[in-house]
């Protein structure tokens, strides 16, 4: 018998969670000396009081999709993909190496290689950690972060090295070509009269990022595959008992892990940048690991909870650009969100547990 | 309580508990409970799995706090806040697994909690004195130098009746002592128990097997589903009545079944060797043969190599030697001697730990239905699962096996542990395989669904299918076998017939003793 109903456990409890950050936070807020409900206000009208504001929004919860469903699905497999920085780092490079290198007539087909590329790429990524973990034992959560740094190097010295336009003094690439552009919200939904989401970066990725919340959904709960991951991830004796190979899985699982991650470049390289910079990814993989947890692994809490960090970076932002509050505690904030909606999960689900016990006692 | 000779005083009871409730969210695992242990005595409790034994000397012991209820202790209301408190009221207890730090010698475990000061030496000597003493008086002999990883489990049970015994208990609660011993170490810690009683002490028994109770308490409590159904003098009752008390209805003890008439040999197993991942060799050398409608009962103390057995056959570990299948052999390391493979071939596997193995307990039940032939096409539609057949085959089976409650949508973890094996005996026994591996299918099992599961075990062996059981309940291999292999050390130490044999002599043989020079 479950102790409380299924809508509470989902619903009340990272809604209890986030109230518990936003009065913390507000005390903060108080303490230096600014009005909270005003910076609240600011928050809100800055990420979803405009298209302008919406398309940021949307633009960090793409990231966040892609970054948060790398680390569920790993999670599944009680595997906590770290890596999802590095990956994304590399699928970048293979976006960038696809739109620069190759010539594309049209930008619906460099989409679909640039995505398969940065999917490769960040797989490739994840796979010498995977390995040294299914073979070696090495802990993954280890070695995934310490592939982070690695990627990062590999990215500077590629991009300072090799692919820096000869002259440019920025450790950059070189401009896509135009053709492999990406329509953004603004060339999709404005008319003639009106312009929405004027300057925004949230482009068509959005919709692939919505595609592979689908898909991760069907593989992790309609196929062998999923069913195996999750098994898997419950049981190791209980997978060699049902002659489910811990080696296959955990390769598979962080291969997923790793493309999805780096299919994240194709919204903030290919769609935002349209060239690779150093740092591209500006910590999306780690925020992918609290939306993640927060959205319970489940593809529907990770667009949920991606879309609720995209509007905590963008209301930051904005709270940054027009009041004293400094940009530092905008980090607070945000990391008090995560804090209790990730791991202080318990803090709160203790006492609602005992709740619903008592309801039920009185009620029984 | 603090009388020198360990002699009762007064006639108040030992323990008496009043009222005592315990609730763990919404299971009541202790309701209303009221207990007389009298001084002087062997007090058995009786109960199935889940029906609260553990609970309710856990809470005797300070582990839990009652919701409700008192403690009196020699006729004193105590109050038991922590184990602390406990061992100052002269209680001790002897878990089921034992409580010792392995690369400690035997003095060194015994004054673990319990020193004088911040240097061992005075207390080790102390211990070593009064360990003298108390082997003196109870009989229970233990080299204090000893390594506890280096001596046996009946000696290591001794270690943690005399750790109790060091910190002056005067009551003894044992759980499920029995339960790694072999019957002849069995018989002596019942020795050793008459001993203490007799020298005061008061006993209380906790166990699931009836023969137990029989033999060597003087009162006896069934619990059932929390509650104390009854509290009777032992040599007034009879293991039929006890089990009916356990069970709330009548049972059949015995497993009804007619003469087997086995037929070609199924399963071919020789010279089998396992080293485990540590190195230690597990098997040695294993010879055997199951053939078809028969019920081959490998009996034996845990960890002797029955479990390695069992999981080589079901592709859980790599051995070498030569495993042959209705004279095919069986890959016995590489990729084709996983478990998949061996469903391929018609070997069905109850494993040994249903929680841990057999089993996925967050997954709903219909999932666990399909646990290990998840890969089956008539499960698949496409690149998907079929869950919609799924759910009709899990409805199937839960009514042929009289699973409760029958849902299939939910979790593993939340049915009892005889409805958790039913789930797994129905999958593995409908698949209808030539060869069914079972490991201990009834541990931790009610007696009501014991009694079904053997049936549908005798019904397969019915049908002409090779069966091999492992099983450390010696009354199970007996109900059920129709050869007995004993395992000792890795090694097949010998065959014999039920018919022809007895407990005594397979528990010499358990014991690693060969029967014939005894």
């Amino acid at each position: 018998m479950e102790v409380m109903p299924k809508w509470a456990d989902v619903v009340l409890i990272p809604l209890i969670s986030l109230l518990l950050a936003a009065i913390l936070s507000a005390l903060v807020i108080i303490g230096i000396g600014e009005d909270p409900i005003a910076a609240v206000k600011l928050m809100v009208e800055g990420a979803l009081g405009s298209t302008y504001g919406w398309g940021y929004t949307l633009y960090y919860a793409t990231n966040f999709i892609f970054t948060g469903l790398a680390v569920s699905v790993a999670f599944h497999a009680r595997l906590f993909n770290i890596g999802g920085e590095g990956q994304a780092m590399l699928g970048g490079l293979g976006v960038a190496l696809v739109c620069i290198y190759l010539p594309w007539p049209h930008w619906s087909l460099a989409l679909i290689f640039a995505s398969l590329a940065g999917a490769l790429f960040g797989a490739a990524w994840a796979a010498i950690p995977a390995y040294l973990q299914a073979r070696r034992g090495s802990h993954i959560v280890i070695t995934t972060i310490m592939f982070n740094f690695i990627a990062a190097a590999v990215l500077n010295y590629v991009l300072v090295n090799l692919m820096r336009p000869k002259g440019s003094m920025d450790p950059a690439s070189q401009r896509f070509p135009d053709a492999v552009h990406l329509p953004s919200f603004q060339d999709m939904f404005s008319t003639a009269e009106t312009a929405l989401f004027r300057g925004a970066p949230v482009n068509v990725t959005f919709f692939v990022a919505v595609l592979a919340c689908v898909a991760v959904w069907l593989l992790i709960w309609r196929t062998r595959l999923g069913y195996e991951i999750r098994a898997y991830g419950h049981s190791e004796t209980g997978a060699l008992y049902a002659g489910i190979s811990p080696f296959r899985i955990t390769m598979i699982a962080m291969l997923i892990s790793g493309g999805l991650a780096g299919l994240m470049a194709i919204n903030n390289v290919m769609g935002e940048a349209e060239r690779l910079v150093l740092n591209a990814t500006e910590g999306a993989g780690f925020i992918g690991i609290a939306v993640a947890l927060m959205g319970r692994s489940h593809p529907f809490g990770v667009f949920l909870a991606a879309i609720l960090f995209g509007f905590l970076y963008q209301g930051g932002a904005e709270l940054a650009l027009w009041t004293t509050i400094p940009r530092e505690l905008i980090v607070v904030i945000q990391a008090l969100v995560i804090l209790f909606t990730g791991a202080l999960d318990n803090m709160v689900r203790m006492p609602l547990e005992r709740l619903f016990l008592w309801l039920r006692k009185r009620s029984g | 309580m603090q009388d020198d000779t360990g002699r009762p005083t007064t006639a108040a009871p030992a323990i008496e508990l009043r009222g005592i409730s315990k609730a763990f969210g919404p299971v009541q695992a202790n309701k209303d409970i009221s207990i007389r242990v009298m001084p002087g005595t062997i007090h058995g409790i009786i109960g199935e799995n889940g029906a609260g034994k553990s609970t309710l000397m856990s809470i005797l012991y300070g582990f839990y706090r009652a919701d409700a209820g008192e403690i009196f202790i020699a006729g004193k209301k105590t109050e038991i806040p922590d184990s602390q408190a406990a061992i100052a009221a002269g209680i001790g207890m002897v878990f089921q697994h034992f409580k010792l730090v392995e690369n400690f010698t035997v003095l060194e475990n015994i004054i673990l909690g319990a020193e004088d000061g911040r240097l061992l030496k005075p207390s080790l000597a102390k211990a070593r004195a009064s360990l003298i003493d108390l082997a003196q008086e109870y009989g229970l002999n233990v080299d204090p130098d000893a390594r506890i990883e280096e001596i046996g489990v009946g000696m290591q049970q001794r270690v943690e009746i005399l750790k109790a015994l060091y910190r002056q208990a005067d009551i003894l609660i044992l759980d499920e002592p029995t339960g790694v011993l072999t019957p002849a170490e069995a018989d002596q810690l019942f020795r050793i128990l008459h001993r203490l009683r007799e020298e005061g002490k008061t006993i209380i028994l906790i166990t699931h097997k009836l023969r137990e109770i029989m033999d060597t308490t003087d009162t006896v409590s069934v619990m059932r589903r929390g509650q104390m159904t009854a509290t009777v003098k032992t040599s007034e009752t009879g293991p039929e009545h006890l089990a009916e008390l356990m069970v709330g209805r009548k049972v059949l003890l015995r497993v009804d079944k007619v003469p087997a008439t086995p037929g070609k040999a199924v399963l071919q197993i020789e010279n089998l060797h396992v080293v485990d991942d540590k190195g230690v060799e597990r098997l040695k050398g294993i010879d055997l043969t199951v053939r078809a409608g028969e019920i081959l009962g490998i009996a034996g103390v845990a960890g002797n190599g029955q479990s390695e057995l069992l999981e080589v056959l079901g592709g859980m570990r790599p051995g070498t030697g030569s495993i042959r299948l209705n004279g095919v052999p069986l890959a016995l390391s590489g990729p084709d001697a996983d478990g998949q493979a061996r469903r391929a071939q018609h070997i069905a596997h109850v494993p040994e730990d249903r929680q841990r193995e057999g089993l996925i307990m967050e997954f709903h039940a219909w999932e666990n239905v399909a646990f290990g032939y998840h890969r089956d096409p008539a499960y698949r539609s496409g690149p998907l699962m079929n869950n919609a057949v799924l759910r009709a085959d899990t409805e199937a089976k839960m009514e042929k096996f009289d699973v409760r409650p029958p849902d299939p949508w939910l979790a593993a973890k939340n049915f009892s542990g005889g409805n958790q094996q039913k789930v797994v005996v129905a999958r593995e026994i409908e698949r209808n395989p030539d060869l069914l591996l079972v490991g201990q299918p009834t541990r931790g099992v009610d007696i009501g669904a014991i009694e079904f599961i053997h049936k549908q075990i005798v019904a397969l062996r019915d049908q002409g299918k090779a069966i091999l059981l492992v099983s450390v309940e010696l009354e199970e291999i007996f109900g059920l076998a129709d050869r007995i292999a004993v395992m000792f050390d890795g090694q097949i130490m010998g065959e014999r017939l039920p018919g022809r044999t007895d407990e005594k002599e397979l528990g010499l043989l358990m014991a690693g003793v060969n029967g014939e020079a005894a």
